[in-house]
């Protein structure tokens, strides 16, 4: 049942086709507005960010791997982590989990493309554009150097006289533009398009978390570009909006942002979650535990994360009335999420676990995202904060829960769904070795970071001196840095030879229950022949058990 | 297992750091708001280290003890879509939990926020600049004097901390003062006058640095607390109201350094020489470090710094003047003398 | 071909039915959908410039002051303008449904004229503004708030004119009609909330912050 021998006729064999039809192959990519199609582009892009900002960290490291070094000096460094940190929220984490949405979320549906396929491209063309209108900036005179969350009046002009600030501006205006118009499309997909029988409750939860996420985009996102026009207003024509000097407010900048800010990082995670949702039960061989509290909790987690901003700002001097209704939102927050994590394990208890690939990764994100969750806990506690809030300390919460969480999901799905889009597994051996490297480098990267944080190393420093004691947990970091290097090596490589020699892999090969595997491998443009109907939230599942299908039970 | 070797190594990290030179440990604090923020983490660890304990031994447990065996290949389990109880008790104890939690962190930062009310409170105005502190006290008669990179605190009584009340204020970007053992770090922002407190009960120097990255060289916009025996801090301030020393061995860097553009940035009180984009220097030679502790104060260093600021401190805001190397070393003897 | 079952060639259509609506909106109600959902990020947008405007308000501590410069009449007849405006629009979606092209036309064109008239009357308000008070975005914080809002409400009021004439053309081609009135109504929605967004903006500029 699980994988079907042979070559299915859509199986496409991408190294002849590229060398034979390449300025066909070109033009039919660069005009697609087939969703599958825009969901690989995006990936593709978003890989190749993530590369890019894996050399900026990298490259970070080997700076403070001594203390008082000179290998890169502040201004590159500067600029290093301000690219860095950009390039991972907006150009890669954001950008592939809306591509995988792209991609999914109409097969999952049982859809033949997204409500609006042309916005749809519009929206990849408009990130991409953002991304390398951001990157320009280091042919012309200097990459933005402020920070990713650029506070003012550090970037009024006063004080960021180049140009660099002004494409970070811009650019984040381009690509938002393109991610709010992919939030609309998702929307209006996933509320108007399902097929007959699939109501609301009974979607997968990738779509019903992807539902969600556009919401959280739509609301959030325009206030940034609001204060995104603001500083451009201030800097091109003169403005005081974040002005001291004429009265206006650097707090007002801090509030837009993290305003945004934060929903933001819970949309790099809502995906993830979803992803995690797909793929736990498929590998536990068991449905997932209570849908219902899945689905709930992340209504609650949306519409909390809209009043837990200023956790952000606590070392600010607001009110303790406001510290204290900011921290206790925050620590509720942590409730929501709790109950996910339990259902997740839940689903895994009691089931007959297969530890192919992608259950590694999710296995992973599971334990890591735990502790970046706990952590995040001690943050919301004002006083700890108060300590270790801007210092290293944050910097190791949200890695844990943005690379142990949101790139452990995105590395489980690709390994799980790219036998969909490709037709073609990726090799089991290679995804071994890459799991157990991303995760000791993972952690011998970013667990150390936690330590120096609380021994006093602050953030976005480019150097320290050897007094500090803070030596060794730098090198620590950097040793696992290179480990990490290698295993996202491993990582490339897999892709590249499996897209040559991987075995062929057929429309289902995990066994699994939701509709994107009731297609071929890759399914063909249009989707479905016949539009298909469904009774529950796993028709495959029903479709192969109709002793006891999952209607007897929802 | 990974967990107790993690528990090891944050054990030893702490211990051992105690011997670091420069100490910023957050548990090793020496103050009470400082102290307060340690007790609540120790609260924080153990709460969430048994959640840690639990929750990640389950994640483990059920992947090992679940896994697929060979002999039950092609059967599926038994597909449990939920259960309600269940979904209450872990909604219910993680609410309780972070109830209590937040009950926790309300008083504390209560407790925190109160404004020192002990009769020997000094007050201290810390104003921000890109990459320096500025420190304006008040002298016996009420005068302000004002000084630079290096904040010096009294201590009376062993048990008995003296509060040091700070108000802060920034004359460009945000900043943000923070000397771990002391307290956890108050931003400063333009346009905006924030408090904060500390007390010390014994002398000691305490370390810290700028925590709000302010441009360039955010990182050696350094902080150090001297806390010296009440009658030593007198000694000091007195010492910092007083105008320049003016020794004549010295003159002719004197006559240099006024003739200079060095007026236009920097207060020498005493010498006619009254700017105010750059630290206040009339005791410059009393201070241990140079730049915000970008550089220890010795005469080479001071050298260095007058015919280059960029190789200490690279972008730093004092212009290079393109000095003889003669004017430079007669304008560091001058400095040197400003004790 | 274990999956021909999702869907069986036989009684799909039958199986639909019974399988009842999947959705409580039809696939034909994506543009409306898509529009809401815009109107709800462009309303997430306004408020962050109005909550900036109220964050300032009174502050200004030199230069034109809102009491000073801001004049009533003008902005009541902008204000009128656009009330107008939205109900022409109302009355020219009402026609296109009904097909009832003339009216259609006529309503269309007065509730473009009535937005380039608002448009006219803000131009107005703004020379003087600028001419004789001297007041610009970079005068004050006064300014700065105020030209930013009020602009961007200008700029999407533009956008919309152009939709409207858009549309005309666009029924003038038959391609939009009362058999595919969808996107004019979505536009009339877009002229709508651009309506109310100024409701809003002269409450907290004229009225309350003067």
């Amino acid at each position: 049942m699980a994988v079907v021998e042979g070559a299915s006729p859509d199986t496409p064999d991408f190294a002849a086709g590229s060398r034979r039809h390449a300025a066909a192959v070109v033009s039919t990519w660069v005009t697609t507005v087939d969703h599958k199609q825009i969901g690989i582009l995006y990936t593709v892009t978003t890989l190749v960010f993530l590369i890019i900002g894996g050399l900026e960290a990298m490259a970070m490291r080997l700076q403070l791997w001594s203390p008082d070094a000179n290998l890169i000096g502040p201004d590159a460094f500067n600029q290093l982590f301000t690219m860095h940190g950009t390039t991972m929220v907006f150009f890669v984490v954001m950008p592939m989990l809306i591509g995988f949405a792209n991609y999914l979320v109409p097969l999952m549906i049982g859809a033949r493309d997204m409500a609006f396929p042309r916005l749809n491209a519009f929206s990849y063309w408009l990130f991409l554009f953002g991304g390398l209108l951001t990157y320009f900036s280091f042919l012309a005179g200097g990459a933005p150097n402020v920070g990713w969350f650029a506070y003012a009046p550090l970037t009024e002009y006063a004080f960021s006289r180049d140009h660099s600030t002004d494409y970070w501006i811009l650019g984040m205006l381009v690509s938002g533009v393109g991610t709010l118009a992919g939030a609309i499309n998702l929307v209006t997909t996933i509320l108007t398009m399902r097929c007959p029988g699939m109501k609301l409750g009974k979607v997968p939860l990738f779509v019903w978390m992807m539902l969600f996420d556009a919401i959280l985009l739509v609301i959030a996102l325009p206030p940034l570009t609001a204060a995104l026009a603001m500083l451009l207003l201030d800097r091109g024509l003169g403005a005081h909006f974040f002005d001291t000097s004429a009265g206006g407010s650097a707090l007002l900048w801090q509030h837009l942002f993290w305003f945004f800010g934060h929903p933001e990082v819970y949309v790099m995670a809502l995906p993830a979650f979803g992803i995690i949702s797909e793929v736990v039960p498929v590998f536990s061989r068991k449905v997932i535990f209570g849908y219902e509290s899945v689905a709930a909790a992340t209504v609650a987690i949306g519409f909390l994360s809209m009043g837990v901003w200023a956790h952000h700002m606590f070392t600010v001097g607001m009110s303790n009335a406001l510290d204290a209704i900011f921290s206790g939102a925050s620590l509720l927050i942590a409730v929501p999420t709790g109950i996910k994590l339990f259902n997740w394990i839940a689903t895994i208890y009691g089931g007959r676990v297969r530890f192919a690939t992608p259950m590694l990764f999710a296995v992973g994100f599971l334990a890591m995202f735990l502790m970046g969750g706990l952590t995040g806990i001690m943050l919301a506690a004002v006083p700890v904060d108060w300590q270790v809030s801007d210092t290293y300390f944050v910097v190791g919460h949200f890695h844990y829960v943005l690379f142990g969480g949101s790139l452990f999901a995105m590395m489980a799905a690709i390994y799980y769904w790219f036998p969909k889009a490709t037709g073609r597994m990726l090799d089991e051996r290679l995804g071994r070795w890459h799991f157990v490297l991303m995760l000791i480098g993972f952690n011998l990267t970013f667990f150390p970071m936690h330590i120096a944080g609380m021994l006093g190393m602050p953030r976005r420093i480019y150097t320290y001196s050897a007094d500090r004691g803070w030596t060794y947990w730098n090198q620590m970091a950097t040793v696992g840095a290179m480990v990490l290097g290698v295993a996202f090596a491993i990582f490339f490589w897999n892709i590249y030879v499996s897209l040559r020699r991987g075995k062929i892999a057929g429309d289902d090969p995990w066994d699994a229950w939701t509709l994107e595997w009731a297609t071929t491998s890759p399914p063909a443009p249009y989707n479905f022949e016949q539009i298909p109907i469904v009774r529950s939230r796993r028709p495959l599942w029903d479709l192969k058990h109709p002793e006891d299908p999952d209607w007897d039970h929802e | 297992m990974r967990t107790a070797v993690g528990a090891v190594a944050v054990i030893c990290a702490i211990c051992g750091h105690a011997a670091a030179e420069e100490n910023l440990s957050i548990f090793s604090p020496e103050s009470p708001p400082a102290n307060s923020v340690r007790d609540l983490f120790y609260l924080i660890f153990a709460i969430t280290g048994v959640i840690f304990v639990l929750v990640e031994g389950l994640i483990l447990y059920s992947a090992i003890r679940y896994r697929r065996k060979p002999a039950d290949a092609s059967a599926e389990p038994a597909q449990i879509y939920g259960s309600a109880p269940l979904e209450m008790a872990w909604t219910v104890a993680p609410l309780l939990i972070v109830f209590v939690l937040f009950l926790v962190v309300v008083r504390s930062v209560v407790e925190a926020r109160e404004d020192p009310t002990h009769a020997n409170r000094l007050e201290v105005k810390v104003i921000g600049h890109q990459w320096w502190w500025a420190y304006e006290y008040k002298g016996a008669d009420g005068s302000t004097v004002v000084t630079a990179n290096e904040l010096h605190v009294p201590c009376d009584e062993p048990g008995d901390p003296t509060p040091v009340a700070l108000t802060l204020e920034s004359a460009d970007v945000v900043h943000s003062f923070w000397v771990p053992r002391l307290a956890g770090k108050t931003d400063l922002i333009p346009g905006k006058s924030n408090r904060m407190w500390f007390a010390t009960d014994k002398p000691a120097t305490y370390y810290g640095q700028c925590a709000e990255f302010c441009g360039m060289q955010h990182a050696n916009m350094k902080l150090l607390v001297i806390s010296e025996p009440r009658a030593e801090f007198n000694a000091w301030l007195e010492n910092e109201q007083q105008v320049a020393v003016e020794d004549a061995t010295v003159a002719a860097g004197r006559e240099r350094f006024l003739a200079l553009a060095c007026v236009n940035c920097h207060t020498i009180r005493g010498a006619s020489s009254r700017g105010a984009v750059g630290p206040d220097l009339t005791h410059l030679a009393a201070r241990q470090t140079l730049a915000a502790g970008a550089a220890p104060l010795t005469r080479e260093k001071l050298i260095a710094w007058i015919e280059d600021p960029d190789s200490i401190k690279p972008g730093s805001l004092m212009p290079n003047m393109h000095l003889s190397r003669k004017d430079c070393e007669l304008l560091a003897d001058y400095l040197e003398s400003l004790k | 071909m274990s999956h021909a079952s999702l869907s069986s060639s036989h009684g799909s259509t039958a199986a639909a039915r019974r399988a009842g609506p999947a959705v409580d909106l039809r696939p034909t109600d994506r543009v409306r959908v898509g529009m809401i959902a815009f109107l709800i990020s462009e309303a997430a947008f306004f408020s962050t410039l109005v909550v900036a405007y109220i964050t300032y308000m009174h502050q200004t501590t030199t230069g034109p002051t809102p009491e000073e410069v801001l004049k009533l009449p003008l902005a009541i007849g902008g204000t009128i303008c656009l009330l107008a405006s939205s109900l022409t629009v109302h009355v020219a979606a009402g026609a296109l449904r009904g097909a009832r092209m003339g009216t259609f036309y006529f309503t269309l064109f007065v509730t473009i004229v009535l937005g380039a008239l608002f448009l006219l009357l803000t131009a107005i308000e703004w020379r003087e503004l600028i001419f004789e008070h001297h007041l610009t975005i970079s005068r004050n914080l006064f300014g700065t708030t105020y030209f930013t809002l009020v602009g961007f409400h200008g700029a999407h009021v533009t956008v919309g004119v152009i939709l409207l004439a858009v549309m005309s053309g666009l029924a003038r081609f038959g391609k939009i009609s009362s058999a595919n009135h969808d996107p004019f109504e979505v536009v009339s929605w877009y002229w709508h909330f651009v309506d109310t967004v100024w409701i809003v903006v002269f409450t907290v500029v004229y009225v309350v912050g003067r």
